[in-house]
Parts: structure tokens; C-alpha cells; sequence
């Protein structure tokens, strides 16, 4: 009977996944038992939520890799030295020293090792079973990695030119001499100093975002297909699921992809502000 | 209850961020960077350091090895030339002077064989000299004996007889007939 009653609703039946299925409830909590607060016109829940202990447990777990990797210091090293060395070596080598430059890259390589594994690891922990929520598919995190970053590659730029020189640096093109300077210089400073931080946050947490919205949308809807249609749909259902691992072969990619793709625009960015004057 | 959670979704902006997730992820993302900068990157930096300085040590003591061995190989080349030499030197020395050794041995020979047959040519000639005065001696009394037997005169007084005969032989020198026998 119950058969009868669930074909007797179609469509109508299914909830698209929606921004809402990002903002979980705080752990212990339910949708309607959980504190909130009101904050930018946004009623937010107020308590431990399951993005925050990512946060810590991708410290731990990146941390205790490097501290056991690093630990032994050995001339020959073995695999598990090995692999850590070229972890660390693919962001020292391949990411700070070939953008920054071999003469100021190493007081940077701690930070951008650090954002590089914590991104990384919390991009994949929406792939990882029992976890599956990607850490930066919620704004505020990226907001914060990216005004971090914002701050850091201002900051060095100022105290290695001046405030004024700095400005100089990044507003001024080399080469362009009068009234287009009115044009340009607006210009330059939009998209050298706001535009930067904006879109290094909006591209991680957009990827991050859209992706898992995606797998929840082809593992829901390839439930409901199979199970509460009948006729061929259900053979939809199968399809969906077949994308869903396409989509997710194609996630790690692009998880992988946008903690490097950030790392590296940081470093650019702190390249061209201890650039030499041109 | 499914409307109110499609109207709370749609009025929710996933771009608003949550205050405490913004604080949150600078919290842990700097205690990373600190954990990382004081355990991390130095272990690596450290390892990576002792790696290139063990490499670059031991090309340099490579080096060392190989000049040290060729000087040694260049030492020991010019001690065998060296040896080879003082060989060669040491072997016409030997034969110079083997050459003079028996140079010398055949002088000595020579002046030995010379002073023996000397020796015995001066002894001939005493031992001739001596059978010359035996002979000299027996033959006068030879002779004495015999003229006495011819004579029949004794001359058996030694004085006489002596003088007799050195008259005899005196005369056989001299080529005459002895007096004494007329």
C-alpha cells in the first residue's frame, strides 16, 4: 500500500539539494532544537558544527604526517621521509622558490606549506567516507585563508617599498606616461589590491561548493530515482549514480586543483609585491 | 515542513559567511603555520642541508682521494726510474771494478810468479855454488889420495896436503901442469 502511495506522488516528492544542505546544524543539535543568531540579515546556528572540527582534525592529521616524516632526518630516507620531503619539496621547490624567487622565498614556505596541506586536506575530506562535506564550501573559511592572504602579500609589499612606493608598485604600470594614468591607475588598484582577495576566496569556495552541490544532487536524485519511481526511470537513477562517480573522479581533480591554484596565486601575489621596481 | 526548510534554503546566501567559521579556520590555519615553522621546515631544511653537504662533501673527499692517489702513483713511478737507475749504475760499478780486481790479480800473479822463479833461480845457483865448494873439496881429496898413492908419499899432514892441493889447483886454473906432479 505504501508502494502505491509513494508512486502516487512523483515528482513533486523530491527536495532539491539547496544552499541549505551546507549549513548543517551544530553537532548534538537537530534543524530545530539548535541555537541561532542573527548576523548580515542571516539566522545562523550558534555551536560546534561538523566544518569546525575538520578544521582541527586537518591540523592534526597534516601535522602528525610532517612530524613523523620529518622526525628521523635521515640522509637516506626511507618511504615514508620519502614522501613527505617530496610533498614539502613540490611547495617549497615547485610553488614558493620558482614564483617568489631564491632569495626571498623561504621566510614564506612555512605559510604557504601550511595553506597548501590545509586546503588540500579539507578540500578532500568531501570525498573521504564518513565526512564527505568539503571544509571550504563554506564562504567564511575561504573568506578567511584569502584575506589572510591578502593581508600577508600587502604587508611584505609595504615594508619592502613604503606604503607609497608600494602603491606605486602596484598601480602604476611601467611605460604609461600621462592622461591615460587617470584611466589606468583606478584600475590597476581594483584589480591589483580588491579584486584579488575576492576572487582567490570566491574561486576555492565556488569550486568547493558547486562540486559537492553536484554529487548530492546525482546521489539524492539517483536514490529517488531508483527507489520511489517505477517504469524506467529507475534506470535513470542508475545513470545518476554513474555520474556521481564520474563527478566525484573529476572532484578530486579539481580539489587537488584549487588548493594549488591558490597557493600559487599567493605566491605570485607576494612575488609582485617584492618585485623590483620595473 | 518541507516548504519551511525550501523557504529557509532559499532565503539562506551561501556567500554571508558565519563569524565563528571565518575566526575558526585563521585559529587552526595559524596554529598550522606555527607548528609548521617550528617543527616542520626546520627538520626538513635540516635534513636537506646535512643531504647536500654529505653530496658535497663527499665529492670533495673523492677528490682529495684521487690526487693524493695520483701523487703517490707519480712518487712511486719516479722511485722504480730511480731504483732502475741506481740498478744500472751499481752493475757498471761492480763490473768496472770486477775488471780492475782481476787486473790486479794477474799483476800480483805475474810479480809472485816472478819472484818465485827468482827464489829458485838464486837458490840454483847457491846449491850450485855449494856443490862447486863440495865438489872443489872432495876432488882435492880425491886427488890428494890419489897422487899420495901414486907418490907413495903420505901426505896425510892436513897442512901439506892443503897447500898441495890448492897448488893443484891453482895449476889446473892457471892450465899448467902441476909443478908438484913434475
Amino acid at each position: 500500500m505504501s508502494a502505491i502511495a509513494m508512486t502516487a506522488i512523483p515528482t513533486e516528492g523530491f527536495t532539491p539539494p539547496g544552499p541549505g544542505d551546507f549549513n548543517l546544524p551544530p553537532i548534538g543539535h537537530s534543524e530545530g532544537t539548535a541555537p541561532t543568531f542573527e548576523f548580515l540579515g542571516q539566522t545562523m546556528y550558534w555551536g560546534v558544527t561538523k566544518p569546525m572540527v575538520q578544521l582541527a582534525l586537518s591540523v592534526v592529521l597534516i601535522f602528525t604526517f610532517f612530524y613523523l616524516a620529518s622526525r628521523h632526518r635521515a640522509m637516506v630516507p626511507g618511504k615514508l621521509q620519502y614522501v613527505g620531503e617530496t610533498a614539502y619539496g613540490f611547495v617549497r621547490n615547485g610553488l614558493a622558490r620558482d614564483t617568489i624567487g631564491s632569495h626571498d622565498f623561504m621566510r614564506f614556505v612555512p605559510y604557504l606549506v601550511a595553506l597548501f596541506f590545509f586546503i588540500l586536506v579539507n578540500n578532500y575530506f568531501g570525498l573521504i567516507p564518513g565526512i564527505q562535506f568539503p571544509t571550504f564550501s563554506r564562504a567564511g573559511m575561504a573568506y578567511a585563508l584569502a584575506a589572510l592572504s591578502w593581508v600577508v602579500y600587502n604587508y611584505v609589499g609595504m615594508r619592502k617599498h613604503g606604503v607609497g612606493g608600494y602603491l606605486k608598485l602596484q598601480t602604476v604600470p611601467s611605460g604609461v606616461r600621462g592622461v591615460v594614468l587617470l584611466l589606468l591607475v583606478p584600475l590597476e588598484f581594483f584589480s591589483n589590491i580588491l579584486v584579488r582577495p575576492v576572487t582567490l576566496a570566491l574561486r576555492l569556495f565556488a569550486n568547493m561548493f558547486a562540486g559537492h552541490m553536484l554529487l548530492i544532487l546525482f546521489a539524492l536524485g539517483g536514490e529517488y530515482l531508483l527507489l520511489h519511481t517505477t517504469g524506467l526511470t529507475p534506470v535513470a537513477g542508475v545513470l545518476s549514480f554513474v555520474m556521481f562517480m564520474g563527478v566525484s573522479v573529476l572532484e578530486m581533480l579539481v580539489m587537488a586543483l584549487q588548493a594549488y591554484v591558490f597557493v600559487l596565486l599567493t605566491s605570485m601575489y607576494i612575488a609582485g609585491a617584492l618585485a623590483d621596481e620595473h | 515542513m518541507q516548504t519551511d526548510r525550501i523557504v529557509a534554503a532559499g532565503k539562506l546566501n551561501p556567500l554571508i559567511p558565519h563569524p565563528a567559521e571565518m575566526i575558526l579556520a585563521l585559529v587552526f590555519f595559524a596554529i598550522l603555520v606555527l607548528l609548521v615553522k617550528k617543527f616542520i621546515v626546520p627538520a626538513f631544511e635540516q635534513a636537506f642541508a646535512e643531504r647536500t653537504a654529505a653530496i658535497e662533501g663527499g665529492l670533495a673527499a673523492a677528490e682529495t682521494k684521487q690526487a693524493e692517489a695520483d701523487a703517490k702513483l707519480a712518487e712511486l713511478e719516479k722511485q722504480l726510474a730511480d731504483a732502475r737507475h741506481e740498478a744500472a749504475r751499481i752493475r757498471e760499478e761492480a763490473r768496472e771494478q770486477g775488471a780492475a780486481i782481476v787486473a790486479e790479480m794477474r799483476e800480483q800473479a805475474q810479480a809472485e810468479s816472478a819472484r818465485i822463479l827468482e827464489h829458485g833461480r838464486t837458490q840454483i845457483e847457491a846449491e850450485r855454488q855449494q856443490a862447486v865448494t863440495s865438489l872443489r873439496a872432495e876432488v882435492g881429496a880425491l886427488a890428494t889420495g890419489l897422487a899420495g898413492r901414486i907418490v907413495g908419499e903420505s901426505l896425510d899432514d892436513e897442512v901439506r896436503q892443503s897447500r898441495v892441493v890448492e897448488r893443484f889447483l891453482a895449476d889446473l886454473e892457471s892450465g899448467q901442469a902441476p909443478s908438484g906432479v913434475n
